[in-house]
C-alpha cells in the first residue's frame, strides 16, 4: 500500500507518527503516562493542566463491593451519574484524613448547585476500630452526604490492592496507627475513573480539576 | 589564715556559681502557642493535638499526659509518593529558640483510648513533659481548647489561600 507523505517530510519514525493512527494513540498514552500534572490526551474528555494525577487511560481501580454503615452492600454502580470522591483512610486519623474530609467538604460547597453531583466515599483501612457507628458519625460530621465504606480485612485489602493503595497497621507504644496512601481518587459522571487528588492540592485546586470533569 | 578565707570564699563562690546554673537549666523556659485538640465524633477512641513550643534552653518534649486518654504519644507525620506515615517520636527535641511546630502535616501528640467525646469548645487539660540537657524533667501543664473535627488548618494559615499552584 502507498503511504501517504506530505511532501517534505522527514522520513522513518517521525513519518509513521502522522501516518500510523494507532502508533500515534500509544505514544501520546506514554507521552501523557509521563507528562502526569500537564496531561492533556488528544480524545473525547481531555484533562488540561490538571493539578492531580490524570488516570483517564488507567485500566484499574474499577470498583468494589463493600458495606455502608447500615449494612448494605454498595458498588460504583450505586453512584451512577454521580461525580464520585473516594478516599481511603481511617478515623483514628488526626491529620490527614480529617484535613482530606474537611478539604472534600469545601470541594462541595465551591461547587455550588453542582455540589448536589458530589459523592464522597470514605473506605476505612481500619475496620477493626472503625465501627459502622463511629464510621457513620464520623463522615457525616463533615457532610451529611458523605458515606463511610467498609469490609472485612480481605475485603479491605483486596479493595486497596484494586485501586494501588497501599496500607498497613503500624504499632505505636500502646497500640497502632496505619500507614496508607493519601490520594482521593476521582471518577467521572460515566463511572470512569479520571484523576488522584494529592493530600498537598488545596481546595481550590482540587476543584479546578473537579469541573473539568462536569 | 589569709588563705583559708580565700579558700572558702571561692568553695563558697563556686558552690553559689553551681547553684544558680542549676537553677538556671532547671528552669528552661518552655512557650506553648495556640494549642488545640481535634473533636472527635461518639465512639472515636483517638485524636491530636496540635501547637508551637518554643524553648529558651535546648530541651526534648520527652512525654505527655492527659486525663481523657489512656496513653498520649508524640507522633509524626510523614508523607512520600503520596503514602503518609506516621510514628511514634520518642522525644522531640526543641532547640533553643527554635519554635517547633506541632501542626497537621508534621509532628502532632496522639490521644489513644479516649474516655469521652471531644467537643469543639470543650478544653483539654494536659502535661507535657520537657527534659532539659542535664536530664532534669520538668512539667508543664497546657489547656488545649478543642476545635472542630471538620478544621482544617490552624489559625494563620490559609486553607484556600495558597498562591500559584505548585
Amino acid at each position: 500500500m502507498k503511504k501517504m507523505m506530505t511532501p517534505g517530510a522527514a522520513h522513518g519514525p517521525i513519518a509513521d507518527l502522522s501516518t500510523n493512527p494507532l502508533r500515534r494513540r500509544v505514544l501520546l498514552s506514554l507521552a501523557a503516562a509521563a507528562a502526569l500534572p500537564l496531561a492533556a490526551c488528544g480524545r473525547d474528555g481531555q484533562l488540561k493542566n490538571v493539578r492531580g494525577i490524570d488516570l483517564t487511560d488507567a485500566k484499574w481501580a474499577a470498583d468494589f463491593s463493600l458495606k455502608d454503615p447500615d449494612g448494605k452492600t454498595r458498588s460504583m454502580a450505586d453512584f451512577k451519574d454521580k461525580l464520585v470522591m473516594l478516599f481511603f483512610g481511617f478515623t483514628q486519623c488526626p491529620d490527614v484524613c480529617p484535613t482530606t474530609l474537611a478539604r472534600a467538604a469545601q470541594v462541595k460547597a465551591g461547587l455550588g448547585a453542582d455540589g448536589s453531583k458530589l459523592q464522597v466515599l470514605f473506605i476505612t483501612v481500619d475496620p477493626e476500630r472503625d465501627t459502622p457507628a463511629v464510621l457513620k458519625a464520623y463522615t457525616t460530621a463533615f457532610d451529611p452526604s458523605f458515606l463511610g465504606l467498609y469490609g472485612d480485612a480481605k475485603q479491605t485489602t483486596d479493595t486497596a490492592k484494586a485501586f494501588k493503595v497501599f496500607f498497613q497497621k503500624v504499632p505505636t507504644g500502646s497500640s497502632y496507627t496505619m500507614e496508607h496512601t493519601a490520594l482521593t481518587y476521582v471518577f467521572d459522571t460515566h463511572g470512569q475513573l479520571r484523576l488522584a487528588l494529592r493530600h498537598e492540592q488545596t481546595a481550590a485546586e482540587c476543584l479546578s480539576d473537579i469541573r473539568q470533569l462536569l | 589564715m589569709m588563705r583559708n578565707t580565700i579558700k572558702t570564699h571561692s568553695l563558697k563562690l563556686l558552690c553559689l556559681a553551681a547553684l544558680s546554673l542549676l537553677v538556671t537549666t532547671a528552669r528552661a523556659d518552655v512557650r506553648i502557642d495556640d494549642p488545640w485538640v481535634r473533636a472527635t465524633v461518639p465512639g472515636q477512641s483517638a485524636s491530636g493535638a496540635f501547637m508551637r513550643l518554643t524553648s529558651s534552653e535546648p530541651v526534648k518534649l520527652v512525654s505527655a499526659s492527659a486525663k481523657i486518654a489512656d496513653t498520649v504519644e508524640v507522633h509524626e507525620m510523614s508523607m512520600a509518593d503520596n503514602v503518609m506515615r506516621m510514628k511514634q517520636v520518642p522525644a522531640l527535641d526543641l532547640p533553643a529558640g527554635k519554635t517547633v511546630e506541632l501542626s497537621p502535616g508534621g509532628y502532632h501528640i496522639m490521644f489513644f483510648k479516649l474516655h469521652s467525646q471531644l467537643k469543639d469548645g470543650d478544653t483539654v487539660p494536659m502535661t507535657l513533659v520537657f527534659e532539659d540537657a542535664q536530664g532534669k524533667r520538668n512539667s508543664v501543664d497546657v489547656q488545649a481548647p478543642v476545635r472542630p473535627l471538620t478544621a482544617t488548618m490552624p489559625m494563620g494559615h490559609g486553607g484556600m489561600n495558597h498562591g500559584a499552584p505548585k
